[in-house]
């Protein structure tokens, strides 16, 4: 536990903080699908991050716990997600996300 | 007894109603015999009860059936024959016969035959109706029905849009004066708590005083309905303007049976009209305002039947005026004699129209005195009764109407003048018809000669006219005696004399050269008044400016909806929003995205901010 402490909790969030939003914006400013794909797993790491950190510093193994979800959650989102990619290729023949909206009113 | 008094407006109703539904296929001979068949059969029957009735002159009433009964109210469907009745009876089935049988052959060449004849028959039936009441309310179907009757008839040619706006018109005017008579029998209810005929006079004479407010208003009331079906100032303008249906009718309707309604109303409340001395003074003067006033209307017309149409206006007048002083049998008479003088000359205007191609203005004929014979004789015998010359019906019952108003107490004088007045122009208009039209020039050829339908109800006529002034009449039993006396000696002289004046005048002013030669109608004052008085003294375009003209611009208002707007306001508001928030909707992700983050950082910093 102390060799782990060698990073302060405080610096874990920050870079958990950075990496979500570094996702975020990805998210918000990218229009290529596999991109944002990419943004949502980085959004991903940084929640693990924190919850790694966080149960480092109470010494609580729930955080590593949560960790492992949301692998697991990341692993299948990717998978369902790469499909729907897929398929976005074949149908509409682009990965622009903004063509894909077909149901605007 | 008398049962079957019922059979009176059964025929016409009957074949009314037949003509109706199937009158359209059937051949045109059945449809006349059907049409004229069920007058005459109602005459008839008229004719044979006649001397069963007179044998016991008893008031009769046949009870039909129950109408309906509210409470301790009720209204049974009955018929009331007494005096007063059966004269209307016999004038309504008896000039009626003649004219279906005269429409018979002026409507021959019309595809809308049978239509005609089952308007006519349900005008008479409804007439019938009316007369034949036991109580006000049944008076008041018959009423609203001879109405009913006036406007199917004047707008019969209905496609000519004018017809159509007269006959809205005359409906229009009609249903003012209706409006108030509906308001005197609601009157009559609540106070009376009755309104069988007989019921009411008694129970008004019991409970109110003469003079007092309540029977002031109801009579009131009851005399402005009569105002409007009579044709009397200031709902007078729609009979002028009647005269487009077909000629027949005009005669019937407009002259001889339907504008009587509100005399016949009259006499017969007599009970309750002498409770109300302050109304008989108004009727008094309303009649004889407007038989002034329609004659010389009448005097300045060109369309012969719009003359016919003032003088009808003018000698209703004269009936108000003697039913106002309380002359009633001497009304009831020139209603009767009126009848006879003006049927017979509208029928023979209609046969001067028919033989002229549908010629109506006075100004165009000339000289038929030679080609068409029967109907000058008719138009010469039916104008000296109209203008009240010796010897004829009219004398008799006008003379009769001045002389007693002469004598009717301290107005009389007055009443006397302005009614001798009339008279004088009564007789300078119509044989300044007689001259214009008969004498002088030939203008227009007749095409061809009236046929044996169209003559007998003329002849017919024609002797009644003059004939019809000695019928005496049976009415001392059912109408109150006035208290004074006709005037004789030197008022008696003049009253026969004016007419006689009148008719020389005529033949002074017209007899050459027609209506243009008198010099003080080429003077700008005398076209002036020539134009006020054709248009009837300008009523017309008074009650445009100011009942028809507001009424045109409210509804223009109103088209627009003001009170919508509220609602539509409501309406563009939710239209707005949402198409404000659709915009939104705009399928860019990266939007959403954005927006959702703003209101997670948003909703996170309330929470931070929220001690909680």
């Amino acid at each position: 536990m102390t060799a782990a402490m060698a990073v302060p909790m405080e610096h874990a969030l920050v870079v958990a903080g950075l990496l979500f939003c570094v996702g975020l914006f990805g998210l918000m400013l990218r229009r290529n699908i596999i991109f944002m794909l990419m943004a949502l797993e980085l959004m991903l790491n940084g929640a693990a991050l924190a919850f790694i950190a966080a149960g480092a510093r109470w010494g609580n193994a729930d955080g590593q716990v949560m960790f492992l979800f949301i692998l697991t959650i990341a692993a299948a989102e990717v998978s369902v997600g790469l499909g729907l990619v897929l398929q976005m290729r074949r149908q509409i023949r682009s990965l622009d996300m903004n063509d894909a909206s077909r149901l605007r009113g | 007894m008398l049962s079957q008094l019922i059979l009176v407006p059964t025929f016409p109703l009957l074949s009314a109603t037949l003509l109706l539904l199937v009158g359209r296929q059937m051949p045109r001979p059945l449809v006349t015999l059907l049409g004229v068949g069920s007058i005459g059969a109602a005459a008839l029957t008229v004719v044979l009860l006649l001397p069963q009735w007179l044998a016991n002159p008893e008031p009769v009433t046949v009870l039909l059936w129950q109408w309906f009964a509210v409470a301790n109210f009720s209204i049974d469907v009955a018929l009331y024959l007494d005096q007063l009745s059966i004269i209307w009876l016999c004038t309504i089935t008896g000039i009626g016969f003649l004219i279906h049988l005269y429409s018979s052959e002026y409507m021959a060449g019309d595809s809308d035959y049978a239509r005609y004849f089952a308007y006519l028959n349900l005008f008479v039936a409804s007439m019938l109706v009316l007369v034949l009441a036991d109580n006000l309310l049944l008076l008041f179907l018959g009423w609203e029905g001879v109405g009913l009757c006036s406007y199917l008839l004047i707008g019969f040619w209905y496609q000519d849009s004018t017809n159509g706006a007269a006959a809205r018109k005359a409906f229009v005017v009609t249903r003012a004066g209706d409006a108030a008579m509906a308001l005197g029998l609601f009157l009559l209810v609540a106070e009376l708590n009755t309104l069988d005929i007989k019921a009411v006079t008694g129970a008004a004479q019991a409970q109110w005083s003469a003079g007092s407010t309540l029977p002031t208003l109801a009579c009131a009331l009851l005399f402005i309905g009569a105002v409007g079906k009579s044709a009397q100032l200031p709902l007078q303008t729609w009979l002028p303007d009647a005269m487009a249906g077909p000629t027949p009718v005009s005669a019937l309707i407009h002259a001889a049976t339907m504008v009587t309604a509100g005399i016949y109303l009259l006499a017969r409340l007599n009970g309750l009209f002498v409770l109300a001395p302050d109304v008989m003074t108004v009727i008094a003067w309303v009649g004889v305002t407007t038989a002034l006033m329609a004659a010389f209307a009448a005097l300045t017309q060109f369309d012969i039947k719009r003359i016919l149409a003032y003088s009808t206006i003018s000698q209703l007048g004269y009936m108000f005026l003697a039913l106002g002083i309380g002359a009633w049998d001497a009304g009831v008479m020139h209603m009767m004699t009126h009848a006879f003088f003006k049927a017979l000359l509208f029928l023979a205007a209609g046969a001067v129209i028919a033989c002229l191609h549908h010629e109506q203005d006075i100004r165009r004929m000339g000289g038929l005195r030679r080609t068409l014979v029967i109907p000058f004789w008719s138009f010469l015998i039916g104008s000296a009764a109209l203008a009240a010359l010796p010897f004829t019906a009219g004398f008799a019952s006008k003379d009769l109407i001045l002389l007693m108003a002469w004598a009717s107490g301290e107005q009389g004088k007055w009443l006397w003048s302005l009614a001798a007045l009339g008279a004088l122009i009564t007789a300078l208009y119509s044989f300044k018809l007689i001259f214009v039209v008969f004498f002088g020039v030939p203008k227009t050829e007749p095409n061809h000669q009236p046929g044996w339908r169209m003559s007998i109800p003329l002849t017919i006529l024609a002797a009644l006219s003059i004939g019809g002034g000695l019928i005496a009449l049976p009415l001392r039993d059912v109408l109150p005696l006035p208290n004074y006396e006709a005037e004789h000696g030197l008022v008696a002289w003049i009253s026969a004399a004016i007419p006689i004046a009148g008719v020389i005048a005529a033949f002074v002013l017209f007899q050459r050269n027609g209506i243009a030669s008198i010099a003080a109608v080429r003077s700008n004052l005398g076209h002036w008044l020539a134009a006020f008085w054709r248009s009837g003294w300008g009523m017309d375009t008074l009650y445009d400016r100011l009942l028809v003209q507001p009424y045109k611009r409210l509804a223009h208002w109103w088209r627009h909806e003001p009170v919508d707007v509220a609602v539509r306001l409501i309406m563009w508001v939710v239209s707005r929003s949402h198409w404000t928030v659709a915009a939104t909707q705009n399928g860019q992700l990266a939007r959403y995205v954005t927006v959702m983050v703003l209101g997670l950082i948003l909703m996170l910093a309330l929470v931070v901010r929220t001690p909680t």
